[in-house]
């Protein structure tokens, strides 16, 4: 069985929206995955299915075993201790600092201070931010914002990593930056990367699997695959 | 450790969100303590109704004046009879025959002795005496006994004595009511306290789901909150209640308008009241964060 298994997917909002119709998808462990797809296609709700933001209708969402779409409310969290997210807006705490916000989830699971620094500091090392910890984040730049939100996410060593646009603020250098940093994770530390974008470039450059949606279906998934725009017919 | 370590950081979120919406909050502790200075009240009050009530039962004695020239067997039945209504404490009831109080007269007054030496019949009535088991129905439990056969008359301390000891029972169960309702009152202003700090803080709420906090450590900050709100409301009234009593009970002599009315020690009282009150206090605090955390924090 593969490492995230999706079966017969179907996602429809409350409001009657349908953001995806019978999506199947396999992704190995310490794979790197695109997600691409015109806006409102239904990236970001793949993404929520796979950290249990969003409940499926119909069909099965698997994370390493665990049937996602059976969890109880109250062990969603377990979930999320193996998951870490990336998001565009960064979502900091503002009032922290960069090594507060960073040693968050770790402190809010009860860890001792020992443990804590250990992790915050290797997290640190991995994005590259030793000289901001007693910053806040408003005296950061975006690209350092987002360095920090992928150490929270990579803080507690999860097995999968999820991004949704995490460049999609940032200028093309600084998105290159935030890239390799990403890609240098996938391989040293061997989680499984799932991301989605708009960027092309960045999509070209990398040259890994990209699964491309359209109005809620898999449309094509080609490895080492490139940027594409899918049109209707 | 891990457990001491989410529950201390539960205490210290808690107590900077007290603080960071103090006026907010400071409007719940002051509800608060209103309804703990009433609750303080209430339970005082009732304390010296119960203690005026069995004061009261204790003293108030019901003489029975028997017919004169009522032979042994008369007596006799009169005495079931009384014995066998409900509110007569049997243990108290007691007959006392003509030779007896003349006795016991005499022993008591050389003048009055010599006066009974000078007649030759006894002038003396036979008596029963004994107490009520409940006061309330002294009155009732009177004019059914003096309908008894050979029952001259029927002295019994003031009947002004079972009335203040209804009202008193009457004021004591408004105080409950009132209680009851602050108690209400106050539970909802804490609940709503608790669901802005958690409206306030739902941008960090949300992160913390994120990154996968337990629901536990999520919702003690907020359950702790209610707590201390109920705790700091209880601060004022415990010293009202302590000082205040004591005071109050020095100030006017232990007993109020008559001997009957006697207060209850201060000491006997005002710590078990204290501890009631913070008791009552935590546990309404507590009870309004359950309920905001219940209906707001959707987890
Ligand atoms: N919470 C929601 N309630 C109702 N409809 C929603 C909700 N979230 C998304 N949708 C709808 O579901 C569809 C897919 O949205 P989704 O956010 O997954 O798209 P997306 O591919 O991430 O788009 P973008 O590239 O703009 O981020 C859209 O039509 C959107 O309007
Ligand atoms: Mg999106």
């Amino acid at each position: 069985m593969a490492f995230i298994e999706l079966n017969h997917v179907f996602k429809t909002y409350k409001n009657g929206v349908s953001a995806l119709a019978d999506i199947n998808l396999q992704i190995n462990k310490g794979e790197f995955v695109f997600i691409i797809g015109e806006s409102g296609s239904g990236k970001s709700t793949l993404n929520k299915l796979l950290y249990r933001e969003e409940k499926v209708n119909k069909g099965n969402v698997m994370v390493g075993g665990v049937n996602v779409s059976k969890l109880k409310n109250g062990n969603v969290y377990k979930l999320r201790r193996k998951v870490g997210v990336v998001f565009q807006d960064f979502k900091l705490l503002p009032k922290l600092t960069v090594y507060e916000n960073i040693a968050y989830p770790l402190e809010s699971y009860g860890l001792d201070n020992k443990t804590i620094r250990e992790r915050v500091m290797e997290a640190v090392n991995r994005v590259g931010l030793k000289e901001k910890l007693r910053s806040y984040p408003d005296q950061l730049s975006g690209g350092e914002q987002q360095r920090v939100c992928i150490a929270r996410a990579i803080v507690n060593k999860p097995k999968l990593i999820i991004c949704d646009e995490p460049t999609g603020d940032l200028d093309p250098k600084m998105s290159r930056e935030i890239m390799d940093v990403i890609d240098k994770i996938n391989t040293e530390m061997g989680s499984t990367v799932i991301m989605s974008t708009h960027d092309k470039e960045i999509v070209n450059r990398m040259k890994k699997r990209v699964v491309c949606i359209h109005r809620g279906v898999v449309v094509s998934d080609q490895e080492k695959g490139k940027y594409i725009e899918y049109e209707d017919n | 450790m891990r457990i001491i370590r989410i529950f201390t950081r539960g205490i210290r979120v808690a107590f900077k969100s007290v603080f960071r919406n103090l006026s907010l909050s400071l409007a719940s502790i002051s509800s608060t303590s209103i309804t703990l200075v009433i609750v303080g009240l209430a339970i005082l009050f009732t304390f010296n109704v119960n203690s005026i009530t069995k004061h009261i039962e204790d003293v108030l004695t019901v003489i029975v004046f028997v017919d004169k020239n009522v032979t042994d067997e008369e007596i006799n039945d009169l005495k079931t009879k009384i014995n066998s209504n409900d509110n007569v404490n049997k243990e108290t009831l007691e007959y006392r025959s003509q030779d007896y109080l003349k006795e016991q007269l005499s022993a008591k007054d050389d003048d009055l002795k010599k006066v009974f030496e000078t007649l030759d019949t006894n002038p003396l009535q036979a008596t029963f005496v004994f107490r009520v088991s409940d006061v309330k129905k002294i009155d009732e439990t009177v004019k059914e006994i003096e309908q008894y056969d050979h029952v001259d008359y029927i002295k019994y301390g003031e009947s002004l004595a079972s009335k203040l000891v209804s009202m008193l029972e009457v004021i004591r169960n408004a105080c409950v009511i009132t209680v009851i309702a602050l108690i209400l009152v106050t539970i909802f202003l804490i609940s709503n306290t608790i669901k802005i700090t958690i409206f306030s803080r739902r941008h960090e709420l949300s992160i913390m789901r994120l990154v996968g906090t337990s629901n536990t450590v999520i919702k003690l900050p907020f359950l702790f909150e209610g707590f201390i709100i109920g705790i700091i409301g209880s601060i004022i009234p415990v010293l009202l209640n302590i000082f205040g009593y004591t005071f109050f009970y020095d100030y006017v002599g232990g007993d109020l308008f008559s001997e009957l009315i006697v207060l209850v020690n201060p000491n006997s009282i005002v710590y078990t009241t204290s501890l009631v009150l913070v008791l009552v206090g935590g546990l309404v605090g507590m009870f309004g964060s359950v309920n905001a955390v219940r209906r707001y924090l959707k987890i």
